[in-house]
């Protein structure tokens, strides 16, 4: 038996999905970015998204904790219905936490401080107990040696390990990765792909826009191919690449696989 | 043949004698050609020409102090006798207490002196970062009730003195602590204003800043003083030292606010990002983590305006209030002290310049201090 099928597993198929978008439009001025958008996803599961650049993967997944408002449909996350109604944005983002491909660590702050920050303000949590949770994480992202220095000390690899790790402090159910290696030198990749292949065995739902197609392999029970703002195609990650069914997810494939 | 491996191929050596030290450095910069040299030699010439002229004119032909003649007035004929050789400072020693605290009542300027004193320990505990705390803003609460007290009197025993017998620079440093301690979280709101999403503040706080901006701040302070009373209702009269005050506030504050929105400006849009996708609010990441890292962006440029306005205070001579320039230009109208207005204005520059220069100084030390651990 695989990692990837022990994997997969933990996804739990009968209860309300963790995420659902149904009929989902958005437009940037008269740019169609997303359309009709229809995807649940279920709780504990873990989805790739990929597709090529400008095809509207960033901003689907930004739409799920409100980064950007979608004009047209539905979205449910955690049971709670996106509308422009604060209290539940707030509920939102508490639940679903966002790696970005530019880290977007807070460099006047140091790693602790960074880590610690939301769990005290909007957690209310006491901040030895903070401090406490966030060295926890850190040594799960393993580096906790690290945790008094600041973000501009550290490198790409590591500064995005802390940002893993300062999502995780806030204990969310969802979390949602924006290509979180494609700012990396290669040799760092690897370390922070390990530290999501870790996330994914704890039965965190996870979605994860990337084009690390072993990462797919190994840890996706479904991965979504996007093109110009539609969901062309959905399956199982050794089925879709294997045999795709379009045209469009072909050109892709080839164009990915002859770039690396 | 064959290289040994465990020396370097090209062994280190010292650095030329010449391009180094005092004596290579005076080399590089001064003497590299002879054009260069040339330069060197002739601006040499005239900084020790000047600077010796200068030194004559203030220590070793200057007249410290004067005697009375018959009826008991200082006699300064023998300043006049030196004039243009030597400079007069018994003006200076003569006339300093009304060059500090103008027409404030003389036996009672023990007041105004402990105000100055009060002043600057209030600028050196809030410059230091381990006082930066919730307390700071009681001490300040506290000390500025002391300094109003001092100031107006009337109680404990102090004689009651009426603002317009203030005057000098207890007055600037009134207008210009005052000022930017309310100016600078106007400017932070009116910059967070203009970035708003909501359309009717925005405009509000664009139209507060081209209006100001557009408006030299000497009509202002007309304005203040001759319009503003005309709006209030009859009989009721706002102290025209607190309108200077409100316009040197409205003043800076437009200022300020275009200095502080240029350091919300610098930050990414992934800042904000983060800020929320982690759920804070918008006070929360406002103040957390927009507003520390936009002002330390803003320190050099934000000390600068400061500065500019530490000195625009002395605008309010127009409208009549005794500010420290106008006091040392009062303090020689007397017939026997005029025509040493030179010695008056190098002493009230050299007040200025020690408040602004150490405002200078501060900011490049809190700049390279917060800056710390931080690769740029
Ligand atoms: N804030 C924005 N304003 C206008 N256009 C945008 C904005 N963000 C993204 N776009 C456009 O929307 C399209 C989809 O962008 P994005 O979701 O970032 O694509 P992807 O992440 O798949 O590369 C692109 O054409 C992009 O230029
Ligand atoms: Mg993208």
């Amino acid at each position: 038996m695989s990692a990837a099928e022990t994997l997969h597993s933990s996804v739990q198929t009968n209860a309300p999905p963790a995420i659902s978008l149904a009929g989902v439009n958005k437009w940037f001025g008269a740019l169609h970015v997303l359309r009709d958008i229809n995807l649940d996803i279920a709780l504990g599961e873990r989805v790739v998204v990929c597709g090529p650049s400008g095809s509207g993967k960033s901003t689907m997944i930004r739409c799920i904790n409100r980064l950007e408002e979608h004009q047209q449909g539905k979205i449910v996350v955690d049971g709670i219905e996106l509308s422009d109604d604060l209290k539940s944005l707030d509920a939102i983002r508490r639940e679903v936490g966002m790696v970005f491909q530019s880290f977007n660590l807070f460099p006047h702050l140091t790693i602790l401080e960074n880590c610690t920050l939301a769990p005290i303000w909007v957690r209310k949590m006491p901040k030895k107990e903070a401090e406490a949770l966030a060295m926890e994480y850190l040594e799960r992202v393993r580096i906790p040696e690290q945790a008094l220095k600041y973000p501009g000390q550290l490198s790409g690899g590591q500064q995005q390990r802390v940002a893993i790790a300062r999502a995780l402090c806030m204990k969310p159910k969802i979390m949602l990765f924006d290509e979180p290696t494609s700012a990396l030198d290669p040799e760092m990749i690897k370390e922070v792909l390990d530290t999501m292949v870790m996330l994914a065995e704890t039965g965190m739902t996870m979605i994860c826009v990337t084009h690390e197609m072993g990462f797919a392999r190994q840890v996706a029970d479904r991965v979504v191919f996007m093109d110009r703002g539609e969901i062309v195609e959905t399956g199982e990650p050794t089925a879709l690449f294997e045999n795709p069914q379009t045209e469009r997810l072909q050109l892709f494939l080839s164009q990915i696989l002859r770039g690396h | 043949m064959s290289i040994t491996t465990d020396s370097l191929p090209v062994a280190p050596r010292l650095a030329p004698a010449l391009s180094v030290g005092w004596l290579g450095w005076v080399r590089a910069n001064l003497f590299s050609s002879w054009l260069n040299s040339l330069v060197t030699i002739a601006l040499a010439y005239f900084i020790v020409k000047y600077a010796i002229g200068f030194v004559d004119w203030a220590f070793v032909n200057a007249i410290w102090s004067v005697p009375n003649d018959a009826a008991g007035r200082p006699d300064t004929s023998s300043c006049r006798d030196n004039k243009g050789l030597g400079a007069c400072w018994a003006v200076i020693n003569e006339k300093h207490r009304f060059m500090l605290f103008g027409t404030y009542p003389y036996e009672q300027h023990w007041r105004p002196a402990v105000v100055c004193v009060l002043f600057v320990g209030l600028y050196i505990v809030s410059a230091m970062r381990r006082f930066w705390r919730m307390e700071l803003a009681l001490i300040w609460a506290a000390v500025l009730t002391v300094i109003a007290v001092l100031m107006w009197g009337g109680v404990l025993g102090m004689p009651y003195v009426p603002q317009e017998r203030w005057g000098g620079l207890p007055i600037t440093l009134i207008l210009a602590t005052f000022g930017l301690a309310f100016a600078f979280p106007l400017a932070i709101l009116v910059a967070l204003g203009r970035r708003s999403k909501l359309p009717a503040i925005k405009a509000l706080c664009v139209l507060y800043v081209e209006l100001i901006r557009g408006v030299p701040l000497i009509s202002l302070l007309f304005m203040a003083s001759v319009m503003f009373p005309l709006f209030l209702p009859e009989g009721m009269n706002i102290d025209k030292l607190l309108r200077a005050q409100i316009a040197i506030i409205l003043f800076a504050g437009a200022y300020l606010a275009e200095v502080v929105r240029g350091g919300l400006q610098a930050l990414s849009k992934g800042q904000y990002e983060a800020a929320e996708a982690l759920g804070l609010s918008y006070w929360q990441k406002t103040g957390l983590i927009i507003l520390p890292q936009a002002l330390r962006l803003v320190i050099p440029p934000l000390v600068n305006t400061f500065i500019g306005f530490f000195k625009d205070t002395s605008l309010v001579l127009i409208i009549g209030i005794f500010d420290l320039l106008t006091a040392g230009k009062t303090a020689i109208i007397e017939p026997m002290w005029q025509g040493f207005a030179v010695e008056v204005y190098v002493t009230i520059g050299l007040i200025y310049f020690v408040f602004c220069f150490a405002m200078s100084q501060y900011s490049a030390k809190l700049e390279s201090e917060l800056n710390h651990g931080r690769r740029r």
